[in-house]
């Protein structure tokens, strides 16, 4: 019995995998046929536009490394709103938290001279964690002491963030033998390795190594385990003996921590500078990172790449065709759109095919509420006819 | 008589499973007939046909005679049969008119005639004695009232034949005695009604005969004259359910949980006032009270949820300095809380889950920070058996268990912990029958384990029954407590309405 129901669980798990993906697939090619409706009404051949896209972002080995420099600040984003998202919390300020933590990245970077890079690369990218974890920080006292919603307090740290850069690479920082608003350049042993030989850094594979660590933590810890309950039901939460403020402020730190990694990465990788507005909004596109990869940590490395791929080839396609890499936001938003209707929407029909395509390999194909009727059922007749082993 | 209503070998299948299996009933015109059976009996799913939500498989419904297969609720309602639902369908923000009209041409006018449905309506309310005011908003209303505008609703589109789906099980005791008035004037005016219910104690009041489905299937149509409520609960269970027994005797004399002068307040008023008890050693104290009158409050203070303004907790004799949930649980209280599913589980995660919430720290479960999945579905496993527990897996997210089957796991997780001391608040509410006196079975064997229980319960037979010794909490207050032998139900009905007699009761 148990080996059976073991064989049919395997079988659902698979079926319900294939069908989420391919319920996923569908979004991203409704989303590009609708963004070519676009194109089309813009006066631009779809066909060529997606070639050039395409061509850009996955074309050839450059190309597709180009595509993974893109993604890198958008998994770190996605990251940072997925990981508040698991205890109930909206970090919207991964934006802020960005900033906050190239700046403060970049000042270990700078004023902590004679370091080798083996200890003054991980120094500096402590500090950053520190600085965004600082910073969200704030949000996250706020909302525990003082009940204030940590959605505003997130947005408005984003100004104070993106501002007091501004201000420290025009004053403080700047890079005293230049003319322009920014940073000196940060010492080689501040730097993130390239890969290949290529704009590609290291920064891609921490920032998957990250995922992958926050997968396990969120699903096999002990301390995943309190996050995700207060995520769940604070009040039930509190009566298990769990300490919810405590985990609530950790969660925000933490979260802040992986967008203030992000920035450092984003400047230690490929700016090697700090410098104003040096990040395009990745925290605000990190939400919908997250939105698409299903607020699952290994969910958004898939998503990151996918709007790294869009940004990369929209730059490729503008250069070629002079066409605004706008038109991509339009596609990148009608994919948002789209998971959303997938995730709320088409649940009862999602479930019926899962339902039955389980049947076919050799599932069960009754829905979930029936089999737990069912089973009451087979445990009473049981007990009826003196079978029963209790 | 001829009936109203005739189902002739009706069978409704999902799948392989059969909810309802060859039903034969007939309903006669102008009778409250009781529709019976536990929870995944089958009572949905058949009221669900006769209201147009679902279409049989077989069978024929017979309704004034004449077969009738209806697409929607819409055309069981043009047919004449209203149900109302346990959950109501209203919209807060509208008055009644507007709710009772929604979904319904008033005439060929396109605009909304608001004089004339209120004059309709309010004919309607007068000739039920349904007291309901057409002009009102219905988020002013109370949930009888509401209930009473869903009636409305159903009489307004000419309803000759009305359903209500458990429809005492949101109301209050007052409000379920202007239901009952309600239902017997529209008995009187030649309404049919099918009351569906699993508190035999109203049935026997209100209903003139009764069908028990068990497991999809009838089990019979009675009248109620001459049979009682064993036989219902017989009938519905499929087994005698024997009255749980306190076997006297084993109490030690040793105190467990003793609370001297305990006083707390919300904002400023008081909610507990100088409550002082003591539980021994494998004993059931149980407190009796209509809800509202500190019970919550009283639960919350010793679990460590609510701060206290005064008063001295002690277990085995050592004073409770701080309380927090975490302390208590660490010390031995389990708790088994008044609202499952606010505060008693995490409804998203998984069964085996919800089971550790308390332990998963502890060595058993991991290690190094680390839960290990194997000891925890070796856990759950063990506990789905021991318990009973009716789900299709350890896995399934705890939130689509039926309400008995959640219960069953807050139990388990609460007895797993080998407490010294239960706080047990309403732990069968909403529980059908042969669901509650499992509860009450294990409730039992744990304090015969010397486990002490502080029962706290609304349901006047069950602390009756279970309890070894009885109080009655009545506006914040202990109002005395007695031996279960002294303890008669018409002096504890007084002591929760408040009135006191002169004597004084040991404490």
């Amino acid at each position: 019995m148990s080996e059976a129901r073991s064989v049919n669980e395997k079988a659902e798990r698979w079926v319900k995998a294939v069908v989420e993906v391919l319920f996923y697939a569908g979004a991203v090619l409704v989303a590009l046929l609708a963004g070519g409706l676009v194109m089309a009404a813009a006066g631009v051949s779809p066909l060529e536009a997606y070639r050039l896209i395409w061509d850009g972002a996955a074309g050839d080995a450059n190309s597709v490394k180009e595509t993974l420099v893109k993604a890198t600040p958008l998994l770190f984003a996605g990251l940072c709103y997925t990981f508040a998202y698991r205890s109930g919390l909206f970090n919207i300020g991964a934006e802020g938290q960005i900033y906050i933590g190239a700046m403060t990245g970049t000042m270990a970077a700078l004023y902590v001279p004679g370091l080798p890079g083996f200890a003054h690369l991980p120094l500096c990218i402590a500090a950053g964690a520190a600085g965004g974890a600082v910073w969200a920080g704030i949000a996250g006292a706020l909302k525990i002491f003082k009940g204030a919603s940590e959605i505003i307090n997130t947005i408005m740290l984003n100004y104070m963030g993106i501002y007091l850069v501004s201000y420290m690479v025009t004053g403080p920082m700047k890079d005293p033998s230049g003319t322009l608003p920014q940073s000196a350049r940060l010492p080689e042993s501040a730097l993130l390795a390239k890969l290949f030989d290529s704009r590609l850094h290291y920064g891609f594979v921490l920032a998957v190594a990250l995922a992958v660590i926050l997968y396990i933590v969120l699903n096999r810890t002990v301390w995943g385990y309190e996050i995700r309950s207060v995520g769940f039901n604070k009040q039930a939460t509190k009566v298990m003996g769990i300490p919810v403020s405590r985990n609530m402020l950790l969660v925000m730190m933490v979260s802040g921590a992986i967008a203030g990694i992000g920035g450092y990465v984003e400047i230690a990788g490929v700016q090697n500078r700090l410098f104003q507005n040096f990040s395009p909004g990745y925290g605000y596109d990190g939400i919908a990172v997250a939105l698409v990869g299903g607020a699952h940590p290994l969910g958004n490395i898939g998503s990151a790449i996918l709007f790294g791929g869009l940004r990369s080839g929209a730059n490729a396609m503008q250069r070629m065709t002079g066409t605004s890499t706008s038109l991509v936001y339009v596609i990148q938003a009608t994919i948002i759109v789209l998971v959303v209707c997938n995730r709320y929407w088409f649940g009862g029909w999602k479930r019926r095919l899962i339902a039955s395509l389980a049947a076919r390999f050799g599932g069960d194909s009754r829905p979930e509420e029936l089999r737990a009727v069912q089973a009451a059922r087979e445990t009473a007749l049981n007990v009826n006819k003196g079978e029963g082993s209790r | 008589m001829e009936p109203i209503l005739e189902i002739r070998g009706l069978v409704k299948r999902f799948g392989s499973f059969v909810a309802n299996d060859r039903l034969n009933l007939a309903i006669r015109q102008g009778e409250i007939h009781a529709l019976l059976g536990e929870n995944g009996a089958g009572k949905s799913t058949l009221m669900n046909m006769l209201s147009g939500m679902l279409e049989p498989d077989e069978g024929e419904i017979l309704y004034k005679g004449k077969p009738v297969r209806f697409g929607s609720p819409r055309e069981a309602g043009s047919a004449g049969i209203g149900m109302v639902h346990q959950h109501f369908m209203l919209i807060p923000a509208l008055t009644v008119a507007e709710n009772v009209l929604l979904g319904l041409k008033q005439d060929r006018s396109p605009f909304f005639r608001f004089k004339k449905a209120c004059a309709e309506i309010r004919e309607l309310s007068d000739r039920f004695g349904l007291d309901v005011r057409p002009e009102a908003k219905v988020s002013d209303l109370s949930v009888g009232q509401q209930q009473r505008v869903e009636i409305i609703k159903t009489l307004f589109r000419g309803a000759e034949f009305i359903i209500l789906d458990e429809p005492t099980a949101v109301l209050t005791p007052s409000e379920v005695k202007d239901l009952f008035r309600v239902l017997r004037t529209l008995k009187e005016q030649g309404k049919t009604i099918i009351f569906i219910s699993h508190k035999l104690q109203e049935i026997r009041e209100i209903c003139d005969r009764v069908t028990v489905l068990r497991l999809g299937r009838l089990i019979g149509t009675h009248s109620l004259d001459g049979i009682t409520p064993a036989d219902l609960a017989r009938m519905m269970v499929g087994r005698d359910v024997a009255a749980p027994v306190r076997k006297a005797g084993i109490v030690s004399q040793t105190n467990r949980l003793k609370v001297t002068g305990l006083h707390a307040s919300e904002s400023g008023v008081p909610v507990l006032k100088d409550i002082s008890f003591r539980i021994r050693e494998g004993e059931i104290l149980g407190i009796a009270g209509v809800d509202g009158n500190g019970q919550r409050e009283l639960s919350e203070v010793l679990f460590g949820l609510r701060s206290k303004d005064a008063g001295i907790i002690e277990l085995d004799g050592e004073a409770l300095q701080r309380q927090q949930p975490r302390s208590m649980k660490e010390k031995g209280v389990a708790y088994i809380p008044e609202d499952r599913h606010k505060e008693g589980l995490m409804l998203q995660m998984s069964v085996e889950e919800n089971l550790i919430a308390k332990e998963y720290r502890k060595r058993r479960f991991s290690k190094g920070g680390i839960i290990s999945r194997r000891r925890m579905r070796e856990c759950a496993d063990e506990q789905i058996k021991s318990f009973a527990i009716k789900t299709s897996g350890a896995s399934v997210p705890v939130g689509r268990l039926s309400g008995g089957n959640q219960q069953k796991v807050i139990l388990a997780r609460e007895l797993m912990l080998n407490p010294k001391v239960i706080v047990a608040m309403q732990p069968t509410r909403g529980m059908d029958v042969g669901a509650a006196e499992y509860v009450h079975k294990r409730l039992l064997e744990a304090s015969e384990q010397g486990c002490s229980i502080l029962l706290i319960s609304t349901e006047l037979e069950e602390v009756m029954a279970l309890s070894d010794r009885i109080a009655v909490l009545y506006k914040g207050e202990l109002l005395g407590t007695m031996d279960r032998e002294s303890a008669d139900r018409d002096r504890i009905g007084q002591l929760m309405a408040g009135i006191r007699p002169n004597a004084s009761f040991a404490i």
